[in-house]
């Protein structure tokens, strides 16, 4: 099977700031010699380097959906990472001391992107409770980060509800993530195909009302 | 460089974000539109020949920028090569805007960027932090300071 091996590699010597660094004694595929080799762990992946100051990858294994267990071996201080699939390879570290391994050990149980989503989600149904739970506050929010277009997308409160503003696009719940920035509304492209859809409909009184019979120079006006 | 390729073969049949037969070219010059099973996977899209079980190739979805060709086609280039773009036809202009959104939201550092952001304000808000319960607050990958630069608009930066 393919990959983008050039780019996953260039993933592991960017300057995103990783995960967590260090030595630790790998246990060869062919010759069952521990090897000391230089690990980094960005994201749900995990480098192996020859050296520490080797330019490029040896090799990555990709962590979704494997178990970390500590292990019997004739190493002190050993661990493996488990995969649940036929024929699966298991790959055997050691860690330089106690520490190492159990701190090695917590960061590759938490890299999987499952594990990362599943606590975004959570953070992300925590902020809506709070933001539900605390209405003024969300006037808050509109003053902070939302000034995109100087426009305020954040729920209004009722007392502007009568006002000719446009109307806040439906929260939705429980699909995709939210804006980051904007908490409450879509993806960025849902909100601009929902304002282009107002527009278009403005255009369309507009052009009713200003030429009721297709006058061509207002028609190029707005275009 | 090696890797775990029995693994990310398992880790394409898992359950996917999103899956579709879009047409899809290479990078390199002279290669044609095919048609491929397309399946977003974690930050992971795997491309197979339609009704083959194993996929033909994968691309991580890390450091790429997504970008509307035309109505109906994307493409995704990786930072290091901008020139090389994997292209896509959709079949609707819909489609193609939901491919778009799904592979910006589908990588990691977006996903870690969400997090930092939802943290950050919860505290904001509550003046605790969502994560002690947990026991993670100290974990590396949900620090705001890590080198990390301050979250603003993550999802519009690969627009």
């Amino acid at each position: 099977m393919k990959l983008n091996e050039r780019s996953v590699a260039h993933y592991a010597t960017c300057d995103s700031p990783p995960d967590k660094t260090g030595f630790l004694f790998k246990k060869g595929e062919r010759n069952t010699a521990y090897h000391r080799r230089w690990f980094v762990l960005k994201g749900n992946m995990l480098f192996y380097f020859e050296e520490r100051d080797s330019r490029e990858p040896i090799g990555v294994i990709v962590l979704e959906g494997c178990t970390v267990e500590l292990c019997e071996s004739t190493e002190e201080f050993a661990f493996a990472i488990k995969f649940d699939c036929v024929k699966a390879r298991v790959y055997k570290m050691a860690a330089e001391n106690q520490a190492a391994m159990e701190s090695w050990v917590k960061a590759l149980s938490r890299a999987s992107f499952d594990y990362m989503r599943l606590v975004v989600k959570e953070l992300e149904r925590q902020l809506e409770e709070i933001q539900e739970a605390n209405p003024q506050d969300e006037l808050q929010l509109i003053s902070g980060p939302s000034k995109e277009n100087g426009v305020a997308w954040s729920k209004p409160p009722a007392a502007l509800a009568n006002a000719r503003a446009p109307p806040v696009p439906p929260r939705r719940k429980g699909a995709s993530l939210e804006s980051p920035v904007c908490p409450g509304t879509g993806c960025f492209s849902k909100l601009h195909d929902w304002y282009g859809r107002e527009v278009e409909e403005l255009r369309v009184q507009w052009l009713q009302t200003f030429a009721p019979f297709g006058d061509a120079t207002f028609q190029s006006c707005l275009d | 460089m090696r890797f775990n390729e029995k693994e990310l073969v398992l880790l394409s049949r898992q359950p996917s974000e999103r899956a579709a037969e879009l047409g899809m070219r290479g990078p390199k010059k002279g290669d044609v539109v095919k048609k491929r099973l397309v399946k977003l996977v974690v930050n992971f899209l795997f491309y197979f020949r339609t009704d083959e079980e194993e996929p033909i190739g994968a691309l991580l979805l890390e450091q790429c920028r997504v970008e509307r060709e035309d109505s109906q086609t994307f493409s995704i280039a990786f930072l290091d090569e901008a020139e090389r773009k994997y292209v896509f036809e959709c079949d609707t202009e819909e489609q193609c805007a939901e491919w778009i959104d799904s592979i910006i939201k589908a990588s990691y550092e977006f996903m870690r960027k969400n997090l930092i952001y939802y943290r950050t304000e919860i505290h904001r808000l509550t003046g605790k932090d969502p994560l002690e319960q947990y026991g993670i607050s100290d974990e590396a990958r949900f620090q705001v300071s890590n080198g990390r630069p301050l979250p603003t608009v993550p999802f519009l930066v690969a627009l």
